[in-house]
């Protein structure tokens, strides 16, 4: 609760994640050129690849304000279980950085001529994917906690971890723009990852807090 | 009887140790790679199947890439171990393989782009396999990054050791991933090709087996010679490594 209130108060925080994924999936187009065809095509991996940037700009600072000012080592010491201390935070992370790109998915939808199931499709398993993104990324972020450089350094660690989720949640959003193929597949699949990493992640971070702290 | 299972997990008596392996691993390197070599481009066909001269590229690229996989894993065994028994060797051998490993990876798609240019005439293609090969390639980069950011040897060894078993989590899922990007049809694999299986000369099995056995015994030459110099380094206050350094002198 404290992160969420901490961050409204800072609410440009919030905005520069959602304007930065905005910015991204913007400047493809002006890349690849505004063919229809072509756009439909990469809409998917493009709007992943922002959300997957997006969300790892954030994770810097999932830890380290508390970590600067000695909150951090603090709230170690307080007799609850660590690993629901990190759920906590991680849960805030994702509903600042996560859950408002799952809203502006129609914006991405309306810039690549998406057909509306598929933006659904990419709204839903965006709400599946970003959580996952959080849940690894905060593993990354204990570790580098501190670091010189280590915003680059989180990105060399994280980034390789999240491909599995981005082939699926793209490949959901293509086979349902293309309409050919079962999406239940896809779907489980990525409730499976986020079951996975909500079970595993809050416990490798809390130990990597630990390291860090120490 | 009883064995003191800890004996050679301090690096005062792991040095020796170490020190007495190297030779050994050395030769049996050199033996089995000159032997290997010798029946594979001497005592084989010359074309396997479609393919001619160039299929001997088999004799590294296989050993490559098998080291690059295998080597993650005692990579992970070793952190694991590192993080249970809080072994100070253990970290260093961890560190110590993953430059192998690395060099393994990129060893392992180098002669794969070669192979690929000859065979399938393109130096890149975005084959499971290869994928998976690459993305094992940033894992291990990402580890030598974390090691080396951090100041602090401890912490470095565990941040590093954690990050090594959360990868060695994560490898499975993110290889079957790319080897089914649709989880509808995902019956088959990309690449059929076993060894022993379809027409492969015996000897070219002979070969490409006695190499890649001669690169694992490289990586254990190459390992222990690494992690003596780690030892040395980490060590380097302690009276042990100074008598070393006197004797040496």
């Amino acid at each position: 609760m404290r992160d969420l209130t901490l961050a409204m108060r800072r609410r440009t925080d919030v905005l520069t994640t959602l304007f930065f994924f905005i910015i991204v999936v913007s400047l493809f187009p002006l890349g690849a050129g505004t063919e229809k065809m072509i756009l439909m095509k990469i809409a998917p991996g493009v709007a992943w690849v922002a959300a997957l940037l997006a969300s790892m700009l954030a994770l810097e600072r999932l830890f380290a304000s508390d970590f600067a000012d000695g909150t951090l080592e603090q709230m170690l010491l307080t007799p609850q279980p660590i690993f629901i201390l990190v759920l906590g935070k991680i849960f805030a992370h994702w509903l600042l950085t996560g859950l408002p790109l799952v809203f502006i998915a129609p914006l991405v939808g309306l810039q690549y001529y998406l057909p509306d199931e598929a933006v659904i499709t990419m709204m839903l398993a965006l709400l599946l994917g970003t959580p996952v993104l959080s849940l690894i990324g905060a593993i990354g972020a204990a570790l580098t906690l501190g670091l010189r450089g280590g915003g680059i350094l989180l990105s060399l660690l994280i980034l390789p971890l999240y491909i599995p989720i981005m082939i699926y949640g793209a490949g959901v959003v293509s086979a349902s723009a293309t309409g050919t193929t079962d999406l239940q597949a896809y779907f489980s699949i990525l409730s499976g990852f986020l079951i996975l990493a909500l079970v595993l992640s809050p416990m490798a971070t809390a130990a990597a807090l630990r390291i860090s702290v120490e | 009887m009883s064995i003191n299972w800890f004996k050679y997990s301090a690096p005062t008596t792991f040095y020796p140790l170490a020190g007495k392996m190297i030779p050994w691993f050395g030769w049996l390197t050199a033996i089995l790679m000159i032997g290997g070599l010798y029946l594979g481009f001497f005592e084989t066909p010359d074309r396997l199947s479609d393919q001619k001269e160039y299929y001997r590229i088999i004799y590294i690229h296989v050993g490559a890439a098998w080291m690059s996989m295998w080597l993650y894993v005692v990579l992970a065994a070793w952190a694991l171990a590192g993080l249970v028994f809080q072994t100070r060797l253990s970290y260093m051998m961890a560190a110590a393989i993953a430059p192998t490993g690395a060099i393994a990876t990129f060893l392992a798609l180098w002669t794969g782009a070669f192979w690929g240019k000859t065979s399938w005439g393109t130096w890149w293609d975005w084959d499971p396999r290869m994928t998976s090969e690459l993305i094992l390639l940033f894992l291990y980069m990402g580890y030598m990054a974390l090691q080396s950011a951090i100041d602090d040897p401890r912490r470095a060894d565990r941040a590093s050791a954690l990050l090594a078993l959360v990868g060695l989590v994560c490898v499975p899922v993110i290889f079957w991933s790319v080897n089914c990007p649709d989880p509808n049809e995902c019956a088959a694999l990309h690449q059929t090709s076993r060894p022993g299986g379809g027409n492969m000369d015996p000897n070219i099995l002979w070969a490409m087996l006695i190499t890649a056995l001669a690169f694992w015994m490289y990586s254990f030459y190459v390992i222990l010679i690494r992690v003596r110099g780690i030892i040395l380094e980490r060590e380097r206050h302690t009276t042990w490594v100074n008598e070393i350094l006197e004797n040496k002198r």
